[in-house]
């Protein structure tokens, strides 16, 4: 290759104040390049979980501004999403947010299925609640051992991710796939669980809350982990709001709101759960707010496994759910529905929908138009972790540049689902 | 009275004629106003007590080529007080010509804004940081535009490595 592969380093030494202001724009911009210090940190700098930059100024060793580099991982996922059939483009959902492709889902199936207009199986959508929450373990469980690890608490790190092999598990039971599930599908599920579905996650609620126990006794009172995140990153509750901040991270500044139970989708008005909020707004409460989180999961997860109801998983509209396999031997109905399905796709009205949902990290939107063809005429997705990226150079001004670690930490950022 | 009416009610008493049509679709309430006065709008939304519409959820650009006006450019609102989203839509015809930031009431409106513009090519009069966010600072073109091709790549072996290589558009030192 004849190119030169250009370094992070030389591309903000080569810039002027001037053309650096016009990069980084206002409310990011640099104060006084002269006397301050950028360092870029990151694209591959281990704690900014994933390919990040952080052009960051510095004053000594503190934060005086830092202006966030997205783009690295953009792959066009509105627009690839465009060119395929809605059933196709699913997919793309599950490269976002990798660690939690359930919620993904979940916010875009919600959207089609709102767009044609159906209401799927009660069955479907008690199994659609379990895999969410189960997902939400997995997703806070990598957040944990991954922050604790950016604060130098090693063990936790190995609990979290054995912990989470054992839900990994339980994906590629349901679905075949450990990671790139796209067991979500119109009208409801991929296919209907396996039997040992039932026992495996009822073993997972019994050992689970011990473990969360053991994670709280490792960090709770450890004066490292402590001095680290007490105080730290603090962002009040206006602000919070005004910064569009969702999830954990708005609740761990004192404003109480979750789509779950304030707005409920899903079915989620007939389960019982409290929904953790802190007051400080600190990482220390976010972490606190995570925590507890993953127990409330846990008992939503243990209302819907006591419900279960019994019944077909998918609705028994041919133009939009594929015909059992079996029936596609006897049936020439079957057999040209399957066919129209798997080439053409099903089509979806004129109009326009917005579906929210709460993800692991917060409010995940997905707007999606149809215009009487058989893909979409336009996919959006509010990424929270895009959108809580936002609020990092207000969190981390005025502290150390260790502290920017932990503050990145707590927001809990995926950048597959920021940059697309 | 719902909370998709009295919006537009009070929104009626305060700006009157604001509302130019209001659309429903699947339970899901849009309101579509001028691009002018979109600001004004949101103030209203934001701090009138009865609706305090205090969360701006996204903004999204929608492209209707052929039709014209051609863009759409639609807010998500949230009152997190009274539990009601709503959605606002402002017809752009002109693309370099759009809707006021609403950096003003909403922070974080100059991030979403940033993302509409470097995607779809709409600019918002009055913030000054729109830039290259997710393409390349040199990136030519706004992907999301329904005019603008998918695109591929051609294929690399040993046997025509140079020949391919050639033709792709590197960056600029």
């Amino acid at each position: 290759m004849a190119q030169r592969m250009p370094q992070a380093s030389d591309t903000v030494r080569e810039l002027s104040v001037e053309e650096i202001r016009a990069k980084f724009g206002t409310g990011m911009e640099i104060l006084d390049a002269e006397e301050h210090m950028l360092l870029s940190m990151g694209p591959q700098h281990p704690s900014t979980h994933g390919v990040l930059r952080l052009l960051v100024e510095l004053d000594g060793e503190t934060v005086v501004n830092v202006a966030p580099d997205i783009g690295f991982l953009h792959t066009g996922v509105e627009k690839n999403m465009e060119a395929k059939t809605f059933t196709k483009a699913l997919v793309m959902t599950d490269r976002m947010d990798y660690l939690s492709p359930m919620t993904n889902n979940m916010a875009y199936i919600m959207a089609v299925e709102k767009l044609l207009g159906i209401d799927i199986t009660p069955r479907a959508q008690v199994i659609r609640v379990i895999l969410a929450e189960l997902s939400r373990v997995s997703s806070h469980l990598v957040w944990l051992g991954t922050h604790a690890l950016d604060l130098a608490a090693m063990s936790v790190f190995l609990y979290c991710f054995r912990e989470r092999e054992y839900l990994l598990d339980i994906y590629e039971m349901v679905a075949g796939q450990r990671m790139m599930v796209s067991y979500f599908r119109p009208g409801g599920l991929w296919r209907d669980v396996p039997d040992e579905f039932e026992p495996a996650v009822r073993h997972f609620l019994d050992f689970f809350p011990a473990k969360i126990a053991d994670y709280e006794a490792l960090l709770d009172r450890n004066p490292i982990f402590l001095a680290r995140t007490k105080d730290v990153g603090v962002i009040s509750g206006e602000q919070a709001i005004a910064w569009g901040l969702s999830g954990p991270s708005l609740r761990g500044s004192g404003v109480d709101w979750d789509n779950r139970r304030d707005m409920p989708y899903a079915g989620y008005e007939k389960y019982e759960f409290d929904v953790p909020v802190e007051q400080v707004g600190d990482v220390y409460a976010r972490y606190r707010c995570r925590m507890r989180e993953m127990r409330e999961s846990l008992r939503i997860i243990r209302q819907a496994m006591d419900r279960l109801p019994k019944g077909p998983v998918n609705i028994d509209n041919h133009k939009i759910v594929p015909p059992p396999r079996a029936e596609l031997g006897r049936s020439m109905e079957a057999v040209i529905h399957h066919f129209k399905l798997w080439t053409e796709g099903f089509i979806a009205p004129d109009g326009y929908v917005y579906q929210v949902i709460e993800s692991p990290r917060g409010e995940i939107g997905c707007y999606l138009r149809g215009n009487s063809t058989n893909k979409p005429a336009r996919v959006h997705f509010r990424g929270p972790s895009y959108v809580n990226l936002a609020a990092l150079p207000l969190m981390a001004k005025n502290r150390f540049v260790a502290d920017l670690v932990a503050v990145i930490g707590s927001i809990d950022i995926v950048l597959g689902e920021i940059d697309r | 009275m719902t909370r998709d009416e009295l919006a537009v009610k009070i929104l009626n008493e305060n700006l009157p004629g604001v509302v130019e049509s209001v659309s429903d679709f699947r339970g899901e309430r849009t309101l579509i106003v001028p691009k002018k006065r979109i600001k004004d709008v949101g103030r209203v939304l934001r701090d009138d007590p009865a609706l305090r519409y205090n969360f701006l959820s996204d903004i999204v650009a929608d492209d209707y080529l052929p039709d014209y006006p051609r863009f759409a450019v639609s807010y998500h609102l949230l009152s997190l007080p009274h539990k009601h989203r709503l959605r606002l839509r402002v017809w752009v015809d002109d693309p370099d010509d759009g809707p006021e930031t609403m950096a003003e009431l909403w922070p974080i409106a100059t991030w979403l804004e940033m993302e509409v513009w470097d995607l779809m090519g709409v600019r918002f009069a009055g913030n000054g940081s729109l830039r290259r966010l997710f393409l390349p600072e040199d990136w030519q073109g706004h992907p999301l535009r329904k005019d603008y091709p998918l695109g591929y790549e051609e294929v690399q072996f040993s046997f025509n490595w140079q020949e391919i290589d050639a033709k792709k558009p590197y960056a600029k030192e």
